[in-house]
């Protein structure tokens, strides 16, 4: 199951800083088309800062990024273009609270994507369906619970018809009833073959939502496997010092 | 009815000289909102800018007019900078000044504050649907900060309207300077003259600012977050 396919992404040597903290020490990682790379660390490992890389929303001082022979670590890149295929859901659930639920979806489709109304509408309106929120596509993200914020920011970033989608602790601003409804979204995509790179702190659900766990520490990668060795065996103390952290 | 003392506001040209009077009420008051509002914008931009030079003077520009009472502005302004400067304006020139220069403080720290409490993850959130700097202004941050700001802009606009009535001390006929007109000339016949004036005043003054109110609660209701 590991790096077999197409090669979607390919990050080499990729360094980051904030100012003199260098955050990304070197990572090296590859990612393959229908793959979903789970990423797993302590707080602070540089994890999420990785998945803004991958994004343009930081900039980086080495190494490169390559996505379709094109360098997204290099100068010049159209970052417009990039963000139409590589969607990204955040932890705070920002959907823009003066547009309505189908006006959020439809932002990038009808402004960015310059596509017609009618045809991104039905998507939209049947993305909502396959999370069970066609009924609120008319109300305002104060309206909602957050969990259902999160499903649709999930639905708006899929409306862009993304190649791979980031996700960056989705789930870890909501309330624990809410966390299941998310994440059962999630799933259903890594069903349907979507690429995604997704950075949570659910140990069950990366367990059964991943093909393979990238465990970072420190700003660099320690360890990538499969779910079921990574859970029973970690080949790095670093490892396994984390995961006892999360059993009780 | 005959001696009720309320036909002195239909005496002679009265009512019409009062709506006169409240027409350069209004006119002073909507002059300066849109030319407070035009310089306050710019002002909320500056402050927006990490320049610390310029955040100290346009802080002490704001303090200026909320410390030192208008009234005291007006005077300054009319009593003494125009003889020291030799330059000659008419009262309401002046009112009109003092106002703008006034509502472009307010202005300029409503519109910073709407500007500043712009959560970061909006704009993130836009930026990686690959909107662009332009798109982003025009869809996201300048409707979500107009929401911010106009509640805090028509709760400005009826306090300018009703402060107005200051500009009497310096020289202007507005509503209220003929308002006492009127009753100089009445009292005599009517002695309840003045009740019925202010009382018309009042309900004029309610008028203009009361649908303002309104509007400004409606829209907070509506987009209350």
């Amino acid at each position: 199951m590991i790096n077999t396919g197409e090669l979607l992404l390919e990050v080499e040597g990729l360094q980051k800083s904030f100012g003199e903290r260098l955050v990304l020490s070197g990572i090296d990682l590859q990612v393959v088309k229908g793959e979903v790379t789970v990423i797993l660390g302590p707080s602070g490992c540089g994890k999420s800062t990785l998945l803004r890389c991958l994004n343009g929303l930081e900039p980086v001082q080495g190494g490169r990024i390559s996505y379709h022979g094109q360098d997204l670590a290099g100068p010049q890149v159209n970052w417009r273009e990039v963000r139409q295929r590589i969607g990204m859901v955040f932890q705070n659930y920002e959907l823009f609270s003066h547009m309505t639920v189908l006006d959020n979806i439809l932002l990038g489709p009808l402004k960015v994507q310059k596509r017609e109304p009618k045809e991104a509408r039905q998507q939209a309106e049947q993305l909502l369906g396959r999370v069970g929120l066609l009924d609120r596509k008319d109300a305002y993200p104060r309206q909602l619970s957050g969990g259902q914020k999160q499903r649709i920011a999930i639905v708006r970033a899929l409306c862009m018809n993304p190649e791979i989608m980031l996700f960056d602790e989705v789930t870890a601003s909501l309330d624990p009833e809410m966390v299941r409804e998310v994440l059962d979204v999630i799933l259903g995509l890594a069903e349907q073959g979507m690429t995604m790179i997704i950075v949570t702190h659910e140990m069950g659900f990366a367990k059964s939502v991943g093909d393979r766990i990238v465990f970072m520490d420190q700003g660099s990668i320690c360890e990538i496997a499969e779910p079921q060795q990574f859970f029973t065996q970690p080949a790095t103390e670093r490892a396994q010092h984390f995961l006892d952290i999360f059993q009780y | 009815m005959q001696n009720s003392g309320i036909e002195v506001l239909f005496e002679g040209s009265n009512f019409e000289r009062l709506l006169g009077g409240l027409l350069v009420t209004i006119e002073i008051s909507f002059v300066s909102i849109v030319i407070g509002t035009v310089l306050g914008i710019v002002m909320g931009l500056l402050r927006t800018l990490n320049v610390k030079p310029l955040q100290a003077l346009l802080r002490l520009y704001l303090e200026a007019f909320r410390i030192i009472p208008i009234l005291v502005w007006l005077y300054v302004v009319h009593f003494s900078f125009t003889p020291l400067l030799n330059i000659d304006i008419s009262g309401e020139t002046t009112s009109i000044l003092v106002f703008s220069l006034w509502g472009a403080a307010e202005i300029g720290d409503i519109v910073r504050g709407a500007l500043q409490s712009m959560p970061k993850h909006q704009e993130e959130s836009g930026a990686a649907l690959g909107l662009s700097r332009g798109q982003l202004y025009r869809y996201i941050l300048i409707p979500q900060a107009i929401r911010r700001m106009v509640p805090g802009a028509i709760n400005l606009a009826t306090r300018m309207i009703k402060t107005t009535s200051l500009v009497v001390l310096i020289g202007v006929i507005e509503v209220v300077k003929i308002g006492q007109q009127i009753i100089e000339l009445g009292v005599i016949k009517a002695p309840t003259a003045s009740f019925w004036v202010y009382g018309f005043i009042f309900i004029l003054y309610f008028a203009v600012c009361f649908p303002l109110s309104r509007i400004s609660r409606r829209v907070e209701r509506r987009w209350q977050n």
